[in-house]
Formats: C-alpha cells, structure tokens, sequence
C-alpha cells in the first residue's frame, strides 16, 4: 500500500438495496490529481461516489477502500467527512429549517480563515444564505449551494457529481472556475486536494484540466487514459466502440 | 371611550338565565373530539380568594420559574400590563404607566359589574352548550380575564395573562373577553401553567375575542402542563372588516391531555387570520388540536401552518377546516408532523369546505413522517455526527416564523425548541 495516495479502491463492489451494481472497481488517486468518470446513464458512477463517501444505501460488499492510507470501508459518513471527504450531490434533499449560511459553516468546522460571506461572494449566491438549503433552488443555484458547502469543507478529496448537468453557460462558468479554485488551493489537512468529477458532457473540463479520466461500463472500470482524449474518444466512438475502453472490456 | 353595546340587547336577568338553562342542558355532553372526562372527579371550585400581591416578583421563585417557563415575565420588562390568576383567584392586574387610557385589564367578573354593554359579548363567540366544558365554566366560573384596548390605540409592548393552577386536583373555569376596538393594535402573551407540585387537573379557558373594524392582535399562548394535567380551551374570535388575527401556539411540555378546536369567524371585508402551532408530543400526551376558519366576508383571507413532533407515546391529531363562504376568499393549511418514536401515532385531517362560494381558493398540504434517512446523511457528509445531524433537523423542522413575539420571548422560546431538539433522540 502507497500510504501518499489519497483514495485507492481495491477490488470494489457495491450494491444497492440488495442488487449488484459495480464489481472489483480499483482505482488510485494522488494528492493533487483531477480524476474524471465517464460512463453511460445507469453505469454507477454516482453509486461509487455515494460509497466512497459512506452513505448507508450503497454497500460494499468486497474489497476495501483506503483514505490517506486509513481503512475507512466501513467508516460512518461523519467520520469520513471530518477525515477530509467531501461530496457535491447533483440531487441533494431539500431541508426545511436549516438556512444554507448555517449548514456552510457546519461545513467549514471551524475551519481558520474559511469565510462562508466571502466564498458566497465567489459564487454569486449570498443571497441564498439565508433561504433553507435547496428548498425552491433552481438547477444552478443548487449547484452553487453544493459547491459553497464543498469549498466550505476544504475537503483533501472532492467528490462532485455533475457539476455542469441541468446549469446554464454562465453558471457553468462560475461553477467550473470554483472547482478549479478549490482543487488549487491547500486542503485543511494541508495536502494538495485532489478530485473526483462526474461529467457527461465535458463542459468542466473547459475550466479544470483532469490529470486522468475513467470509464465505467458494465458495472466495472474498463478504461483509463488522459481526460480530454478519453472525453474525445467517446465522443468518437460512443463507450461500446471506444478504442480504449474496448482494450479493457472482459470478453462475455 | 366608545359605546360598544351590540342591537341584540335585552333584560339582562332573562339572558343569565336562558344562558344558565343551556349550559345545564349541556352538562353532560361529551366533546365530539378528544377523550371524554368526568369533571366530577376534579374539586368543585370553592369560594377562597388567594392573597393579592403587590408586585410579581414577590412570588415565590418556584411559581416565577413556572410563569417564565410560559412566557410570563414576573420584572414585567417590556410588558405593558399584566394579569395573574392563581388557581381561582386574580391576584394581581396592573397596567404600566405609560399605557395608562389606551387599555383596561381586569377580572372578568369586574368587568361585567362595570360594563352593562359587556353582557351583549357574553358567549357569543363561543357558544355556551358547546360541550359539558363551556357548560361547566358558564355554572362554575373560577375567574378570567378581560382585556380592551381603546379606538385606534397602538399598544407597542406586549401584554402578558398567566392563568396558574397551584392546587391539585382543581378544575380551573375560566371565562375571558378580549376586545380590541376600531384601529387598535396589541400583542397578547397568554400563559398557561402549573406549580410544579401540581400533578392532576383541569383547566378550561374560554376565551372570546372580539376585533373591531381595522384592528389587529397578535396572541401567543404558551402551554405549560404536567403528565396527569388535562386542558381544554374553547376559543371563539370574530374579526371585523380589516381587522388581523395573528395565534401563535406553543405546546413543548407534556400533558395528559389536550383538546382544542378554535373557531375564528372572518365577517368582515378583508379580515385576515393567521395561525403558527409548534407543539412537541411527550410521554403519553394526547394532544388533539385544530383550526377552524368561516371566511366570510369579501377578500378574507387564512393560513394556519402547524408542526408537529411525536415522541415516547404520545399521540397527536392534527385537525384544520377552512370554510369558504364568500368567493373572494382564500385559506390554506400547512400542516406538517414529524414522528420519532414507534410508539407515537399522528393523525393529521385537514378539510376545506367551499360552502356556496364556488370561487373561493381554498387548499392544504399535509405530511406525516419521520425524518428522512436521506436528509440525516446529507448532514452528515458536512461532518455533523448523526445525533447532531437528527436534532438539527428536528429544530430546523419546527421553526416557523413567530411573528408579532417580543425578543426576549423569541430568545426563550429558541432555547426550549433547542433543548426539545436535543431530547429528541
């Protein structure tokens, strides 16, 4: 084991609610690295985010998952929040209750120099502060909502599922010019912070460059190469055809 | 001062009695909801008149810290007046300087000696053979306010009535009007509470408000009981035209049982009633409470909002109706219940009853559950730990707006939700 790696999954599999979703998914992240996943709609990607970051639905069932070289399998979500896993939802729940300037602090646990007024201003979403978190946000304003909790939290891994899906090009803007920032900037525990994106499209990758890309397909990672060519050979080939994912796609 | 006779005047003793001969008809006539009580059981009220005192402060610390606890400031900071009944007696009425000639507070019984006109107000908003409880409060009355504030007057700081059971076993009847006159505006603290060595017993309070043409009140009852104590209001207000009803509602304490439907009557053009319930189920409380609104008049307007939280064995039922009788009027209910024990029952039935007014928008929303799984985890992933991520919830889901509530109570008010929502595990 590489105890400077900051995630590595060994021979991953998940299911949910009883059903088998992905199997003996490996994978290594290093400090400062932006990883991106590709995968058709249904393939799991979001499903291997919600596992790494613990959620109760999603359960390993095999292999193990290392965090800063610490076993954190089956590790509470808390815990691995406050180890330094970070997660931006594409489809977080509404609280009623609970104002978004509140939650964003909760966030930054007391963090020295976070100021949530200051990233809010990066944001352009002050005006949320004092609104329930995601109650009556529309598609961007969740995403800013997400993403000012993320920054809030300083996370050594962040964990952000489609951050340009359902925004608009100026959001996206925004949104994207803030990822890029928060994989820059030193981590809480001051390791270089790396990243694992979710994107359909690509359109963030216009803002951040993905040291590498992923491919996951029937159910398991199946290519790996540079993000933008891996992005391009999709584009090309569609995920059964594409020439890298093929070299790793197991004979049925 | 204005004349505030009504036209259904007639001789006074003939109306004592035909009220007298109703409530007698209706002595025994259980409550269409809630559990039925045997008001024999409780002590039959008795002529015993508890020393008046000449400052609040000079009660002892115990019946303070129980008066605080609903809301009742014994320093009378940032009260206008202040009214305070110990078991069956007022033993303390007093308006602040300042406020002197904009409003009267006084025993209901006073009242009447005072007022001829007052007998026109007497169970009209509250019908006397409702039940055996408005019955037993018109054969024996054990005290009551009666609050009025003078045409146009703006009564800037609150006025607070603490209505104390002290004895146990009692049942305490009491009887108040409220009377808000043209263009007034007041804010009313009406706390309900007990001596912590009391047990058992009863309180009825009928309460009937009266809000004259442009005037608004912004009442806040805070209910303070025991696990053995039973309560049953009878609440009737008829609002004017451009007059507001603001009830706010605070049950965070247990009781043995509890059961309210008030009734509000919008005649007038453009009366508005607005009603925020916050109420917490606790051991084996049964709490049955509701809202009901005739939006009468042209442009009325209601919303009642209510939350609710089930724990240990309680059991709650949320009840609302909104009945829209003029086509430019409006109402909707928002009633929510959140359930944290497999022990607890919650039974939320709001109704809306379009009566002849085709056009009137009428609508609710209504959800009982627990917390969401999902909602618990998601705060978690900010690095709350799971009991802190269920009690921030659980306080997030009871705050609603209060308004109309000074600071301080706000302040109180946030500590015992605060402490609820610890509990809440």
């Amino acid at each position: 084991m590489d105890t400077s790696d900051i995630l590595q999954l060994d021979e991953v599999s998940i299911e949910v609610g009883g059903r088998p979703i992905l199997h003996d998914v490996s994978l290594r992240i290093r400090p400062g690295e932006t990883h991106v996943l590709f995968g058709p709609n249904g393939s799991g990607k979001s499903s291997l985010l919600m596992a790494i970051m613990g959620l109760s639905r999603y359960r390993v069932t095999k292999g193990r998952i290392l965090f800063q070289g610490q076993d954190v399998t089956h590790l509470p979500v808390d815990e691995r929040a406050r180890l330094g896993i970070g997660l931006m939802q594409q489809r977080p729940p509404s609280v009623r209750g609970i104002p978004l300037g509140q939650l964003a602090e909760v966030s930054a646990q007391g963090k020295n120099g976070t100021r949530v007024a200051e990233l809010a201003d990066q944001l352009g979403c002050t005006g949320l502060l004092t609104r329930d978190v995601n109650v009556g946000f529309s598609g961007g304003e969740i995403k800013k909502a997400e993403l000012l909790q993320l920054m809030a939290q300083q996370p050594a891994l962040a964990l952000v599922d489609e951050p340009d899906a359902g925004v608009d090009l100026d959001s996206i803007a925004v949104v994207g010019q803030a990822l890029a920032c928060l994989v820059k900037q030193p981590s809480a525990g001051a390791v270089a912070p790396a990243a694992l994106i979710i994107t359909h499209t690509g359109h963030i990758l216009n803002y951040l460059r993905a040291d590498v890309g992923h491919v996951l397909y029937g159910g398991t990672l199946v290519g790996e190469g540079e993000g933008l060519q891996l992005l391009e050979e999709i584009r090309k080939h569609g995920y059964g055809k594409c020439p890298i994912c093929r070299s790793h796609i197991p004979v049925q | 001062m204005s004349d505030l006779s009504l036209t259904h005047s007639g001789p006074i003793g003939a109306r004592e009695e035909s009220l007298r001969a109703r409530a007698l008809q209706a002595r025994a006539r259980p409550s269409p909801y809630g559990p039925d009580l045997d008001l024999t059981t409780f002590a039959q009220p008795v002529e015993h008149q508890r020393q008046r005192v000449e400052a609040l402060r000079s009660l002892e610390q115990q019946v303070r810290e129980a008066a605080l606890l609903a809301g009742i400031d014994s320093e009378e900071v940032g009260r206008a007046a202040s009214y305070f009944q110990v078991d069956y007696s007022a033993i303390y009425e007093r308006i602040q300087r300042r406020y002197q000639g904009q409003l009267e507070l006084m025993t209901t019984a006073e009242a009447l000696k005072t007022y001829d006109w007052l007998r026109d107000y007497w169970w009209q908003a509250v019908a006397v053979d409702q039940d055996k409880y408005t019955a037993a409060v018109e054969l024996a009355q054990t005290g009551g306010f009666f609050l009025r504030v003078f045409v146009g007057q703006r009564v800037k700081e609150a006025i607070q009535a603490c209505l104390l059971v002290q004895e146990n076993n009692i049942s305490q009847n009491v009887h108040n009007v409220i009377i808000i006159e043209e263009g007034a505006d007041a804010q009313l603290i009406t706390g309900c509470t007990l001596h912590p060595r009391v047990e058992t017993g009863l309180h009825i309070g009928v309460t009937e408000v009266f809000l004259k043409k442009g005037a608004t009140l912004s009442e806040t009852m805070i209910h303070n009981w025991a696990e053995g104590f039973h309560v049953r209001p009878r609440t009737g207000v008829i609002v004017e035209e451009g007059a507001t009803f603001v009830s706010n509602y605070i049950l965070l304490r247990p009781v043995r049982s509890v059961q309210a439907y008030p009734r509000v009557f919008l005649r007038g053009a453009r009366a508005r009633a607005q009603f925020n319930s916050i109420m917490v189920g606790l051991k084996e409380s049964l709490i049955d409470m509701g809202t009901y609104v005739e939006l009468t008049g042209q442009g009325t307007r209601a919303d009642a909002i209510s939350r609710a939280v089930a724990r240990d064995r309680s059991t709650m039922y949320l009840r609302g109706e909104l009945v829209g009788q003029h086509n430019e009027s409006r109402g909707h209910l928002d009633c929510r219940g959140m359930l944290l024990s497999e022990h607890a029952r919650m039974h939320a039935i709001p109704e809306l009853l379009a009566d002849l007014a085709p056009r009137s928008q009428l609508s609710h929303e209504a959800a009982v559950g627990p917390i969401a799984e999902e909602t618990v985890e998601y705060l978690m992933t900010r690095g709350l730990p799971r009991d802190v991520a269920i009690s921030t919830l659980v306080r997030g889901f009871m705050q609603i707006d209060l308004p109309g509530l000074p600071e301080i109570l706000t302040k109180h008010i946030q500590r015992v939700l605060a402490a609820t929502a610890e509990h809440s595990l």
